[in-house]
């Protein structure tokens, strides 16, 4: 076996992918949030007082969560031109990992918001809320709390669903380690080094968020 | 939108989208398959082994955990190659998708094993069996059955995942409905065809997984 290790290529381009890294995370915060907003929105239709908007919800989450990400990328990129719809790649890929995003969120906000007891809402009557002071003031702080767990375990693996990205070629890490490996045949060091950086990141985001429950926790 | 010249061009191409599903279906039973045996050892060593080999194995699950399976995929495909185990873009692309669900089922193996109570594993000893009796025997047929909704969506993430061996060069469905798109430029439709089949392909997982759980749990 004659493979030496040669590090050096992959030190030179290293801030290449360190700015990868950046624009995978800035691209997984954006799309989460407004995830949230769209899981907000069909987590509140799956629980509709109308059979047409609980099965509109359910269908859109059904939809998306059966369907690889890289078709639904590769859908938005080259097919949605053909309806009228251009969009730039970084556009594309925010647009539909927000919406795929919002599919795995709705299930995680219905279950939050059935787990909330029902006084909650009865105590804001009671204190003579209106409907939507409930909802903005008791529900959804308690639910987001409740959530953040699995709210971040959905932001790591979007974090992850990034590097499709590089697909559609957008410059993030995995982008990067592509050109690196093709122009340096550094083999093993791109690849060990690229899956140590995304390694490294996903450790440093569980921490962060398990402190950030802490600090968020009721205290009981 | 010409959607006579879309279903000729189906009906064309039908024998290349058919393989194409084939190899998506081969790739992502083999990937289960080999995925969950492997998985079922990982898990076991979480759960009983030494702890120097706990250690190991932890560090191998979250490795592969906090890694894409993209980056995966690719760092399989060129390294193997690179350190002299030439496999094709398929048996590449199988085994890191092999790794990748052997590390997540070892997770939730993992976390089945250890809320069972106690008194199982005490009980078993109590009657003479030997560890590998009790664990053959007691624990997994309990553990097994309580992952088993985790473990079809696992297998609906595999699925989602074959799609990444396009880029590798696997002629699976995605590819092949990107070399269909190649010809006849009606991407709008075929990806949309594409997504169609995968969502059905996992819509049908999901309902089989439901129909095993109620099976499952009838007999306990």
């Amino acid at each position: 076996m004659g493979y030496t290790l040669n590090f050096a290529p992959v030190w030179r381009d290293f801030d290449l992918l360190l700015s990868g890294l950046g624009l995978g995370l800035l691209l997984a915060v954006v799309s989460i949030m407004i995830g949230c907003g769209i899981g907000l929105i069909t987590a509140f239709g799956r629980l509709s007082r109308h059979a047409s908007l609980r099965r509109l919800a359910g269908t859109y989450v059904t939809a998306i969560r059966n369907t690889p990400i890289l078709v639904l990328i590769l859908f938005s990129y080259f097919a949605l031109p053909q309806l009228g719809v251009r969009l730039g790649k970084i556009e594309a890929f925010i647009l539909t990992l927000a919406i795929y995003a919002g599919a795995y969120l709705t299930e995680v906000f219905r279950a939050g918001l059935v787990a909330l007891p029902r006084g909650l809402r009865e105590a804001g009557l009671a204190i003579g809320l209106t409907e939507w002071q409930i909802k903005r003031y008791l529900i959804l702080p308690v639910m987001f709390r409740n959530v953040l767990p699995s709210l971040g375990n959905n932001f790591i693996s979007l974090f992850k669903d990034t590097s499709l990205a590089a697909a559609i070629a957008v410059p993030e890490l995995t982008f990067y380690a592509r050109k690196i490996n093709t122009e340096s045949f550094r083999v093993i060091e791109t690849w060990l080094v690229t899956s140590l950086i995304y390694v490294f990141a996903c450790l440093v985001i569980a921490q962060g968020l398990r402190y950030l429950e802490r600090r968020l926790a009721i205290i009981r | 939108m010409d959607l006579g010249y879309f279903f000729s061009d189906l009906w064309i191409s039908r024998w290349a989208i058919l393989h194409g599903l084939g190899l998506t279906i081969v790739i992502s039973v083999l990937a289960i398959l080999l995925g969950t045996l492997l998985g079922i050892v990982v898990g076991l060593c979480l759960s009983y082994g030494h702890w120097s080999l706990r250690w190991l194995v932890r560090i191998y699950t979250d490795f592969l955990r906090g890694t894409p399976v993209f980056v995966l995929i690719l760092a399989c495909f060129y390294i193997l190659s690179v350190i002299g185990i030439q496999l094709t873009p398929f048996q590449a692309g199988v085994f890191a998708l092999t790794l990748f669900c052997s590390s997540h089922v070892g997770e939730i193996l993992r976390g089945a094993l250890q809320a069972l109570p106690r008194g199982q594993i005490e009980a078993a000893k109590a009657i003479g069996l030997t560890f590998r009796q009790a664990f053959i025997y007691v624990l997994l047929p309990q553990a097994l059955r309580q992952i088993l909704p985790t473990w079809v969506n696992t297998a609906v993430e595999m699925v989602k995942a074959s799609t990444l061996l396009s880029i590798i060069g696997v002629v699976e469905l995605l590819l092949a409905t990107q070399q269909i798109i190649a010809r006849d430029y009606l991407s709008l439709q075929f990806y949309f065809f594409a997504g169609f089949l995968y969502f059905l392909l996992n819509f049908a997982i999901e309902k089989l997984g439901r129909l095993a759980e109620k099976k499952v749990i009838y007999h306990v």
